[in-house]
């Protein structure tokens, strides 16, 4: 160790030298760009850094950081990570995955990476679609969804991501959208400061399958309107004008006016506020939501799996291998 | 052995008669603790000193509907004076706690062996549950065996008269009476059940109370001679010099992946979801955690093999216990350990399949699906256990196997090795040499993520060393580890791959031939057929037969030497619990000799019979040719 400061690293020294290869208005773009921002003034450790994705798009993501990295299989990525934190609780590791890897072939390693609250950071770009396949309908597409796959229209109902993690009893769930970088990086920071998993759906534009699949709803025009922004302890308000609000009567969300707006508490014990709220999704007439969703503590996994094994030296002391060997009852042959 | 003459009515009471081996089995329900009696019987004739060897036998169903066929659960072993190898073909004892267990069991039992029965569960009702139209007692089924009729249930109540425990948990304690009855006949110490129950139930002092009077009036009833004329005696084996312990092979594989991890200096993380028979591995490790073992009990088989991955790419030893179908869902993640060359042990219990399958029987059926079993061509060392008391040692080669060649590697087991017991001769700890790992920490003039060491293994770089951050995937990677679709580049990596397993070849014996070098017939086998090959061959020699034996403990790559000695053969017979898979393997790679398959699949052992008879069917017809 040296007492001299080491240089604040910049944003560019979280680029790898690999040339990125999404497709030209890729909303991944903005995402990476964020990330890079974001490890940097947050003055993270490229040696400390793991990113861990599974496969698609996004999934090509640890590539392009100069961190750690690990592009596994499709859908595994939670697994992968669990015995990266697991083994090594001093890394920073986050998932990159998209809504196909997260929900559809990797939903059990999701359910259960929340469950557990491992200390990582999932960023789920939903773009609705499958994209390195060219163009499938996914497991967040609306019902009716026309694609190669679906010529007549989809007929499977969509996962609501924020509802399924608060399912899986996440304690952190976040929204943010691709366009707006200032959002992504509030949540980013967030999202990083949270001890446990956090889980944050990025809607995120394939521009050659799904292109502008938001345009009526977080697109930047649309999105005053269109979008509810939700921040812990603040009235839940929207518009333009600031003059639109929500509040819960009974099991629904309701729109009224802005000083009539209930206030957002993403801690309640129960998490039907967040369910309650993620479902507004399926009514085109309530604005979308995002930011903090969820934000609760709970144990975290690594932790307790590490301790566990802690305790048992501090008990039994720190085993020999004779004692494992040499073990229960044992005779001797002359 | 002598046929237990000891037992004949007419000839009164006998002085203490003294044998050299005898294989019992008891036979009940699977509620009727016939793992535990026959647990308790093994542990008591290690202790005595003898050698021993066991087949536990149990339905896969918890509890079947009681006395039927399926729900009968049971237990074999073999102790002897001298060296044994195999839990035996023929029972000489078969004990039937009701006559479900008697049909099942009683066609294996040795012509004029001992059957003891429970004649309290012969009633009219406990014949219809076990699909008896006649009772088997009476209806000549029993002819020519030596019948003790003892009628537990009301012993047992008799001797309990005192207890306070309700009657169903009285009756309960039938195994144990059935125990001591079992360890007058073969002179056993009642002392090291006794302390167990006392161990076991301890705080529960009506249950072994209850116990204990059970086992000691089984014990009395044959000590007052009331149903038996005499006792056996079965002296210590003269086993080589050494210091044992019974070890299952479950157990001796847990501790052989702590060992592992130890002499490699890493921190060992076994992630495993449970499946029969292999979840015990995952009990043992967890009890080891003062060893600093992490386990993860995983949601799936997929992110067991995952969550080991991950492990070991951030610089543990990642490891991973399944069985057959559990091996079909990790390919895919075994296919990704290969392509970023990361070490993993991938223990596999091979079980009856396939699919479901047979779980709690035995099969070698995995071995082609061990060695080739993935997407595109990803080749993998497979090592084989071939019982309880290599298992330790095998294990460890296989974690060395993994960090020296920075590969994953299969740890075939199967269910005879798994809930198998033996004496295990304890190894001198200061003796086992340490493959400590070296991360590569500093980036020196040529590195390269996937650049080379002279046995093509790749620097392993451990997640958190300043300056060395990289990116590795299951996409095709150029030595700096960047994407490659290079068409020299795959061709190259593919060959590297291939190359840097088949190296392993150099590090690992050639096996020895037991018995002359040179012959007629070598009897080629692998895993856990090897104490049954073993007892066959010796038998054969002693015939007179031109007959030696080899066992494969590395299967994959196959070690160097075979061709040689496979040469000096006329023929190599290679029995195996699977269809010809060993042969089929062997014909690849070592054409040049005459293979004779000898296969079974039954969900049991072979029998040492039936091996001596395929030798001298092929020697009876090489000489006939």
């Amino acid at each position: 160790m040296t007492d001299i400061a080491q240089p604040a690293l910049t944003k560019k020294d979280f680029a790898s030298d690999q040339e990125v290869r999404w497709c030209p208005g890729c909303g991944d773009y903005a995402i990476l760009n964020a990330l890079q921002k974001h490890m940097a003034e947050s003055g993270a450790d490229p040696a400390k850094t793991v990113f861990v994705s599974g496969i698609g798009c996004s999934s090509r993501f640890p590539y392009y950081m100069n961190t750690y990295g690990f592009h596994t299989i499709h859908g595994r990525a939670p697994a992968v990570a669990t015995g990266v934190k697991v083994a090594n609780p001093d890394l920073d590791v986050w998932i990159v995955t998209g809504d196909g890897d997260s929900l559809s072939i990797g939903g059990n390693h999701l359910a259960h990476i929340l469950r557990r609250n491992l200390d990582v950071n999932i960023l789920m770009f939903n773009n609705e679609i499958y994209g390195l396949t060219k163009g499938q309908y996914s497991p967040t597409s609306p019902v009716g969804t026309k694609k190669k796959s679906t010529p007549m229209g989809s007929v499977d109902r969509p996962f609501e991501p924020a509802q399924f993690a608060v399912g899986s009893q996440a304690t952190f769930v976040a929204r943010t959208i691709d366009q707006d970088m200032k959002h992504m990086s509030k949540i980013l920071k967030a999202a990083a400061a949270h001890k446990g998993t956090s889980f944050i759906e990025i809607l995120q534009n394939c521009v050659i399958f799904n292109k502008d699949f938001y345009a009526t709803t977080v697109e930047k025009k649309v999105r005053p309107d269109r979008t509810v922004d939700l921040t812990a302890g603040e009235p839940m308000i929207y518009g333009a004008d600031r003059d639109k609000g929500l509040r819960f009567n009974g099991f629904t969300v309701e729109r009224c006016a802005a000083e009539e707006a209930d206030v957002w508490r993403p801690d309640t014990p129960s998490h039907a506020p967040t369910v309650l709220i993620a479902g507004m999704r399926d009514d085109p007439e309530m604005p979308v939501p995002v930011g903090i969703l969820r934000a609760v503590e709970a144990p975290v996994y690594e932790t307790g799996v590490n301790a566990q094994v802690e305790d048992a030296i501090a008990t039994k002391g720190a085993g020999d291998l004779k004692e494992l060997v040499y073990d229960g009852e044992i005779w001797t042959v002359d | 052995m002598t046929p237990p003459t000891a037992q004949d009515t007419s000839a009164g009471e006998l002085p203490l008669q003294q044998l050299d081996r005898v294989v019992i089995r008891f036979a009940g329900d699977s509620g009727d603790g016939m793992q535990v009696t026959g647990n308790q019987f093994t542990r008591t004739s290690a202790l005595f000193g003898n050698d021993l060897a066991t087949l536990p036998d149990f339905p896969a169903e918890i509890r079947a509907p009681v006395g039927t066929r399926p729900g009968v659960s049971g237990f074999q072993l073999q102790f002897s004076s001298s060296d044994i190898h195999t839990p035996g073909d023929q029972p000489d004892v078969l004990v039937a706690m009701n006559p479900a267990a008697l049909m099942v069991n009683v066609n294996a039992l040795k012509k004029g062996g001992i059957v003891i029965v429970n004649t309290d569960a012969f009633k009219a009702t406990d014949l219809k549950k076990a699909k008896c139209d006649t009772n088997p007692l009476e209806d000549g089924t029993l002819d020519g065996f030596r019948v003790i009729e003892v009628g537990i249930n009301s012993r047992v109540s008799e001797a309990l008269a005192d207890s306070p425990l309700s009657n169903k948990d009285k009756q309960r304690c039938k195994n144990f009476y059935t125990l001591g009855l079992m360890y007058w006949v073969y002179s056993r110490p009642l002392e090291p059940t006794l302390e167990w129950l006392e161990e076991k139930f301890k705080g529960k002092d009506d249950l072994i109370a209850a116990n204990q009077t059970a086992l000691k009036a089984g014990y009395n009833a044959g000590d007052i001679r009331e149903l038996f004329q005499g006792q056996y005696e079965v002296p210590k084996a003269t086993l080589q010099s050494g210091t044992y312990r019974n070890v299952m092979g479950n157990q001796a594989l847990a501790i052989g992946l702590v060992a592992g991890a130890k002499l490699a200096g890493l921190k060992p993380v076994y992630c495993s979801y449970p499946i029969t028979p292999a979840s015990s591995v995952l009990e043992f490790l967890a009890g080891y955690k003062n060893h600093g073992v992490v386990t993860i009990q995983s949601e799936d088989e997929i992110a067991a093999i995952c969550s080991a991955i991950g492990a070991s790419f951030a610089g543990s030893l990642g490891m991973t216990g399944t069985s057959g179908p559990g091996m079909a869902l990790k390919g895919e993640a075994m296919g990704l350990a290969i392509s970023t060359e990361l070490p993993l042990v991938i223990v596999d219990v091979q079980r009856a399949g396939p699919s479901t399958g047979m779980p709690t029987k035995v099969e070698q059926s995995d071995l082609l699906s061990s060695i080739f079993g993935r997407n595109g061509d990803a080749p993998m060392p497979v090592v084989a256990i071939s019982k309880p008391s290599d298992a330790f040692e095998l294990t460890i080669d296989a974690c060395r196997i993994a960090v020296q060649y920075m590969t994953p590697v299969i740890l075939l087991s199967d269910n005879f090795i798994a809930n198998g017991a033996e004496p295990w001769s304890l190894p001198d700890l200061d003796s086992l040499e340490p493959f400590p790992v070296e991360f590569t920490a500093e980036k020196g003039e040529d590195f390269q993520s996937f650049g080379r060491d002279e046995k093509l293994a790749r620097p392993w770089v451990k997640p958190g060393t300043p300056g060395m951050e990289f990116r590795i995937g299951g996409l095709e990677k150029a030595p700096s580890s960047n994407i490659s679709y290079d068409p020299d580049n795959h061709q190259a990596m593919t060959d590297i791959r291939h190359q840097k397993v088949r190296n392993v070849a150099d590090s690992i014996p050639t096996p020895e031939v037991d018995g002359a070098d040179s012959g007629d017939l070598l009897v080629l086998g692998w895993g856990s057929t090897v104490g049954i090959l073993r007892q066959a061959v010796d038998n054969a020699r002693a015939k007179g037969q031109s007959v030696s034996r080899i066992h494969l403990t590395h299967v994959w790559p196959l070690p160097h030497g075979l061709d040689e000695i496979f040469s000096r053969f006329k023929s190599v017979i290679v029995p195996e619990m699977n269809v010809a898979q060993m042969t089929y393997l062997l014909r690849g790679e070592l054409p040049d000799h005459d293979y004779i398959p000898f296969n079974k699949v039954t969900g049991q052992p072979f029998l040492v019979a039936e091996v001596e008879a395929e030798i001298k069917r092929v020697l009876d017809e090489r000489a006939g040719a």
